[in-house]
């Protein structure tokens, strides 16, 4: 126990090396001792100076211009007044808000649960292997391979209510001939670009569960067997709990890659009909690159990062009960 | 001793580490003085130019326009051309690391962003003038009274027919917005809509939904009016008596085009920047004629478009002179009719309209509305981005049906 988290301590145990062999000659130690340390730190620094610089600064930035009044104005002069609270006032009290905010809980959850479902079958099903297993595999990556400007752009046109092929099949079949709006109907647009995103995750999903089922035993499963446990009680008893540090880790950075998505809403609805499809991201984007209110937009990206940042937590949490089972 | 040896090489390289990113950012900041700087002080011998003509006829066009007017003015032209999307956010980096280029062409709503941040020079300390250019170009491109733009030749909105439907079906192309609507309807058969437009929840809706809203009398300072209802309620009905795809919500101009040209739409709202497209597919036969206007003999009043060239404040005075120069060369008589024909638009000029169309006639409908062509940002200046979201969500909400035109309008007022 004790020794895991020091291992999980990272950082802060580089401050001693490697345990009890390293201390035996003690005399001649304090300077190739200090030595040893300022090579670590100058192996830390390069990561330590990079974070800072790279992820540090732009998050304290974004931050900071939360409380501003951020404006065109502002990359001339560099004058950015400090507002207080009235950038997440306006954000939070704009009628747009309360649906983006729905609708961002909609599309994540909506997402990661067809994402991670479809994934972890796919996943289960490539785990017996059969003629052109692997071909089929590579071929599963295509969506994620795909621009993802070009693959809304392919969408829009199978999902166009007259003319798309989509409603041309279904008309065909005899399915429906109202031609549904897919992404012009309020009641539908949503709930189409969610399976669109469930379209693009999958491969991320399915590859990852995929090299988690490779690193469970063969022979659990033929001990499972000889206690009587196959299909759906070993899938129980020997496959979900082994995977389980990948799916944590599978589904930590499906919500947090989701909160975000900005690219695949832009290119499919622009967050229409009538904002049905608008999420707290599109409405970051929109109120800093197109409606130049720097401050606000940054507002709503704040809110967008605590979220993800809870959910970084619960993950960092989860794996730290992992590492001490 | 050859394990210390070992470790000196390792911090060595851990130093090194360290210090590369420095000797970079290094480089890259002589760079950018030398770029920022060339000809500070001294002789002016170039220029930079940043605009957003990524594709033919313009590119090439404006490439050769700017490249004779440096020589004539003693400069050579470096120019660097972005995708209109990304053009303001880059020239605010360019404004905040002080590496603004010489010449900016912008899109002329943009001006009073720019202006009101301070990045553009007032063109009257320069010696520019807008003299015999119609009063809403002039308009669109002033600032607090101040004139920050020059702008050769504008574009704007009129009502694309296909000749052979019409024909065939007897109906001539409607004046008026109760001869539009039975238009539609009676051109409405099959796979194929009456008109097509666009209505998406951007500026681009805005734009299309503009001609008809200020026809009515309506205005962008307050929009919860009775006239922009009454504009509204028309493309509602439009759309309610499936005269128009419910598509037009997800329509750019370009999706617009395209439906035309598939011969999904026997009418299109749209503009001269897409004869160039419908060139390329010959079968289609098609006139351009005004905006229908809300009644017979009433004004169209469409909105201005078209890019404008402005002067960014460097801070050089040499080179901001210099630049001025050749603004003034780009937007001179000669150059702005060969531009409009050219780039299929109309001089800014009313007097040189009639020589466009001695050579165009599809350019009429366009000449036509020049004078009442109205700027968007005149009004409400850098607070036109709010006005313009507002007009686009209430276009959105009442095309759902979420709302009335009057509520949504008021909804989308109150934000």
């Amino acid at each position: 126990m004790a020794d895991t988290q020091q291992r999980a301590g990272g950082a802060t145990s580089a401050a001693r090396p490697a345990g009890p062999e390293v201390e035996e000659p003690r005399p001649r130690r304090t300077s190739t001792r200090s030595r040893e340390r300022l090579l670590q730190i100058g192996f830390l620094v390069p990561a330590v100076v990079y974070m800072l610089l790279f992820f540090g600064y732009p998050v304290v930035q974004n931050a900071l211009m939360g409380f501003q009044r951020y404006t065109t104005r502002t990359f001339v002069t560099g004058e950015a007044p400090w507002v207080g609270l009235d950038n997440y006032r306006e954000v939070i009290g704009s009628s747009v808000f309360t649906k983006a905010a729905v609708n961002t809980v909609l599309f994540t959850v909506g997402s990661i649960a067809g994402q991670f479902v479809i994934g972890l079958a796919i996943a289960l099903f490539f785990r017996k292997r059969f003629p052109l297993s692997g071909l089929l595999r590579s071929l599963l990556l295509l969506p994620w391979l795909i621009p993802l400007i070009a693959a809304s752009a392919v969408w829009r046109w199978i999902l166009d209510k007259d003319t798309g092929v989509l409603n041309q099949v279904l008309g065909g079949l005899g399915v429906t001939d109202a031609n549904p709006g897919w992404l012009t109907s309020t009641s539908l647009a949503l709930i189409t670009v969610v399976a669109i995103n469930i379209w693009i995750g999958i491969p991320f999903n399915t590859t990852i569960l995929y090299g988690g089922l490779q690193d469970i035993p063969e022979e659990l499963y033929e001990a499972a067997a000889l206690d009587g446990a196959t299909r759906w009680r070993a899938f129980r008893h020997v496959t979900w709990p082994l995977l389980r540090p990948v799916v944590t880790v599978v589904l930590v950075l499906g919500v947090v890659y989701t909160l975000k998505a900005l690219d695949i809403i832009l290119g499919l609805t622009q967050g229409g009909p009538a904002n049905s499809t608008q999420t707290i991201a599109t409405q970051s984007y929109n109120l800093s690159f197109q409606e130049f209110d720097f401050g606000q937009g940054a507002a709503a990206g704040n809110i967008l990062i605590v979220v993800s940042l809870v959910f970084a937590v619960l993950y960092l949490r989860a794996n730290r009960r992992a590492l001490d089972e | 001793m050859a394990q210390r040896g070992a470790k000196n090489r390792t911090v060595g390289a851990a130093v090194l580490a360290l210090t590369a990113p420095l000797a970079l950012a290094a480089c890259g900041g002589s760079d950018s003085d030398a770029a920022a700087g060339g000809g500070a002080g001294g002789e002016v011998t170039s220029l930079t130019v940043q605009d957003t003509f990524v594709t033919d006829p313009g590119a090439t066009y404006y490439g050769e326009l700017l490249d004779s007017c440096g020589q004539a003015n003693g400069v050579t032209i470096e120019r660097n051309s972005v995708p209109g999307g990304d053009i303001i956010a880059r020239t605010l980096q360019q404004a905040s690391s002080q590496t603004l280029p010489d010449i900016l062409s912008i899109d002329n709503p943009d001006v009073g962003q720019l202006a009101a941040a301070g990045a553009l020079a007032p063109l009257g300390e320069l010696g520019v003038t807008a003299e015999g250019i119609s009063q809403g170009v002039v308009d669109a491109n002033t600032f607090e009274d101040e004139l920050y733009g020059l702008q050769p030749t504008t574009q704007s909105l009129a009502l694309f027919y296909n000749e052979d439907i019409l024909t065939e079906a007897g109906i001539q192309p409607p004046t008026t917005w109760d001869e539009l609507k039975t238009a539609a309807a009676a051109l409405t058969e099959g796979n194929r809509y009456g008109i097509a437009f666009s209505a998406p929840p951007t500026y681009e809706g805005t734009w299309q939904f503009l001609p008809f809203m200020w026809s009515n009398g309506g205005d962008e300072t307050d929009i919860a009016t009775p006239e922009t209802a009454e504009a509204l309620q028309l493309w509602v009905d439009l759309l309610s008596s499936g005269s128009a795809s419910e598509s037009v919500l997800n329509w750019g101009q370009e999706d617009v085009n395209d439906q035309f040209i598939a011969g999904n739409a026997a009418m299109m709202i749209n503009g001269p920047w897409q004869f160039p497209v419908l060139a390329e597919n010959p079968e289609v036969k098609y006139q351009v004629v005004p905006l229908p206007a809300p009644e017979a003999g009433g004004t169209v009043v469409a909105p201005l478009g078209g890019a404008t060239w402005t002067v960014p404040e460097t801070g050089d005075d040499a080179r901001k002179a210099k630049a001025a120069a050749v603004v003034q060369c780009v937007n001179s008589d000669e150059n702005m009719v060969d531009n409009a024909l050219t780039n299929s638009s109309v001089p800014t000029k009313a007097e040189l309209g009639e020589q466009v169309v001695a050579q165009d006639e599809r350019m009429q409908a366009f000449v036509d509305v020049v004078p009442d062509l109205r700027s968007r940002t005149a009004k409400l200046q850098d607070e036109w981005p709010t006005a313009a979201t507002a007009i686009y969500t209430a276009v959105q909400t009442a095309l759902t049906g979420g709302a009335s035109p009057e509520e949504a309008l008021q909804q989308a007022q109150n934000g």
